[in-house]
């Protein structure tokens, strides 16, 4: 077994995508992506039946892709690594069969890592410059929005703060809906706002006020900025006026990021953390990235964005991470370990041996 | 031999063998749990456990045998997903087998004769029902009917013995993948969960405000 840059497959089936990525230590080998967005497009939304039987037929084909894609053969792995949560419990359930059942087959061990950790370990691929911590990471995508503190990757995360209701993603999936636009909403909405006045609706800001940062300084709330965009059109409309769909979606998507960015700076700053690190599906957004640029630089904080490949949710991250704890040293999980749909960011790995 | 794995009610993870001299079939392990609830935590320690206990070396398998169901579909997609896992890593087919059929020849094998009605629990009221003829020349049960979906005050009348079943073996899932491989008969299955149930979706009540 290589030690120094071992071969890890990673399975990731948390939300829609069903990702494996093979990994040498910190070199990416492969990143494959069998997605069922097209399935839950008809529907506005996931639906966690309709994702767990796409996982289950594509994971199969999805890890011979994957294997064909690195050049490797599966009696070359050192180990394989998969999301033990947090995520959908019916999705995951199917990667952490097929990972368990992966691993026995072979007679290599198993690391069941933590989704939004993986998040993190995905900066590690691909980069001549390597992950310096401490770092905050914000992670958002239509499952989750979280801000981490990351002192170590492998053994010590802590939760800033994360949304109390709606995830960053799934909000726009929701506004973009009320908005009569297609799932996914993220892509829509930028369309949609695209000569728009970011500055045209002052849409609240969830949890910035100095009452509600005594308690959440650090967490998120987007379900009354969804109400307050469903109540704006309303009112135009019974007033018999024209909605401005660009003024309002880029005013939506101005809200969104600004409290996102706003709060993760913040964090940098009161901690003492010149570092911020994005990752999750809604990095894709360009106005988020040029945002956190923005406000970055001002702030000299350094600031890392991983390729977009990278960035929503895939097996290489899952592989990446479990290739750190192996190569830190730590002893592999046993194939006791279920799916955590609610696991803590602060859980980088599930049910480790005793070493 | 084979590796077989059903997890359409509780977890059951077996290895078995046929004789190729005698045809005689022989279970070499079998362990699981009548659990509904922990298929995703169980399933690795039950294979590794029934490789263990069996004395044979992963190499020896010839294949892994899984039960498509009739099954609730979380647990159900455990032991698919797995077999299949198994299969890959390994490099020998995948052998699908409806969950029923298992049933059939474990009530055959025991004693019981003529038409025999498969009941399994398949949760919000209904249950999963196939119904059988006994066994053929190779050893396998004819299923002359099912697996369908009725509702549980609406099964109809057995024309024999009705079983309802709340195990299901995958010792006996391997015995019949092993009667279906030595009869030239396979596949007995499509290579695709038996769901028997369109997933539950609640379509998005979309606003068309501006478009
Ligand atoms: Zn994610």
């Amino acid at each position: 077994m290589n030690r120094d840059a071992p071969l890890i497959l990673g399975i990731e089936t948390s939300c829609d995508e069903t990702g494996v990525g093979i990994v040498r230590g910190t070199t990416l080998l492969a990143n494959t992506i069998a997605s069922s967005m097209d399935e839950h497009a008809r529907y506005g939304g996931i639906v966690p039946e309709v994702a767990a039987r796409a996982h289950l037929e594509a994971l199969g084909p999805t890890i011979r892709a994957a294997l064909a894609e690195a050049s490797v053969t599966l009696d070359e792995l050192d180990a394989v690594a998969v999301t033990s949560g947090p995520g959908l419990a019916g999705a995951l359930m199917v990667g952490v069969g097929a990972a368990k059942a992966l691993a026995l087959s072979l007679d290599v061990p198993i690391y069941a890592v933590n989704h939004l950790v993986g998040h993190v370990g995905a900066d590690l691929l691909d980069t001549t410059a390597p992950l310096e911590t401490p770092t905050v990471a914000l992670l958002v995508s239509g499952g989750h929005t979280s801000l981490l503190l990351v002192r170590d990757l492998v053994s010590d995360v802590e939760l800033l703060g994360e949304t109390i209701d709606d995830a960053a993603g799934e909000a726009f999936d929701k506004v973009a809906r009320l908005l009569g636009l297609r799932y996914p909403g993220g892509p829509e909405i930028d369309r949609a706002a695209i000569g728009g006045d970011p500055r045209a609706i002052r849409f609240p800001r969830g949890l910035t006020q100095p009452k509600d940062l005594v308690a959440h300084r650090y967490d998120f709330s987007f379900s009354g900025l969804k109400t307050a965009v469903a109540r704006w059109v309303e009112q135009r409309e019974a007033a018999g006026e024209p909605v401005p769909l660009a003024d309002v979606a880029a005013s939506f998507r101005e809200a969104v990021v600004d409290v996102l960015v706003s709060k993760a700076v913040a964090a940098c700053t009161d901690l003492g953390v010149p570092r911020l690190l994005l990752g999750g599906g809604v990095v894709a957004n360009a106005r988020l990235r040029e945002v956190a640029v923005e406000r970055a630089d001002a702030a000299g904080i350094a600031l890392r964005i991983p390729p977009r490949s990278l960035c929503t949710d895939n097996g290489a991250m899952i592989a990446a991470l479990g290739a750190q704890l192996m190569m830190a040293g730590h002893p592999p999980s046993t194939v006791d370990f279920g799916a955590d749909s609610t696991l803590p960011a602060t859980e980088i790995q599930m049910a480790a041996s005793v070493a | 031999m084979l590796l077989a794995i059903d997890t359409s009610t509780g977890t059951s993870v077996a290895v078995v063998d046929r004789d190729r001299a005698t045809g005689e079939l022989r279970c070499l392990a079998e362990t699981g749990t009548d659990d509904t609830m922990r298929h995703a935590e169980v399933i690795g320690g039950f294979i590794r456990d029934a490789l263990a206990a069996s004395g044979i070396d992963r190499r020896e398998l010839s294949g892994v045998a899984a039960g498509m169901g009739p099954g609730p579909f979380t647990g159900l997609r455990v032991g698919i997903a797995a077999a299949h896992a198994f299969a890959l890593g390994i490099d020998r087919p995948f052998v699908p087998v409806v969950s029923h059929d298992a049933i059939a020849l474990s009530r055959y094998t025991a004693g019981d004769d003529g038409p025999l009605q498969v009941v399994t629990d398949a949760r919000r009221r209904e249950f999963a029902v196939s119904e059988y003829d006994g066994l053929d020349a190779d050893g396998l049960p004819v299923r002359v009917d099912g697996p369908v979906l009725v509702p549980r005050d609406e099964v109809p009348a057995s024309r024999g013995i009705r079983f309802d079943a709340t195990v299901v073996s995958a010792g006996a899932i391997g015995m019949l993948a092993e009667l279906a491989f030595a009869a030239g008969r396979l596949p007995l299955a499509a290579d695709a969960p038996i769901y028997l149930r369109a997933p539950d979706v609640t379509p998005s009540v979309g606003k068309k405000v501006l478009r």
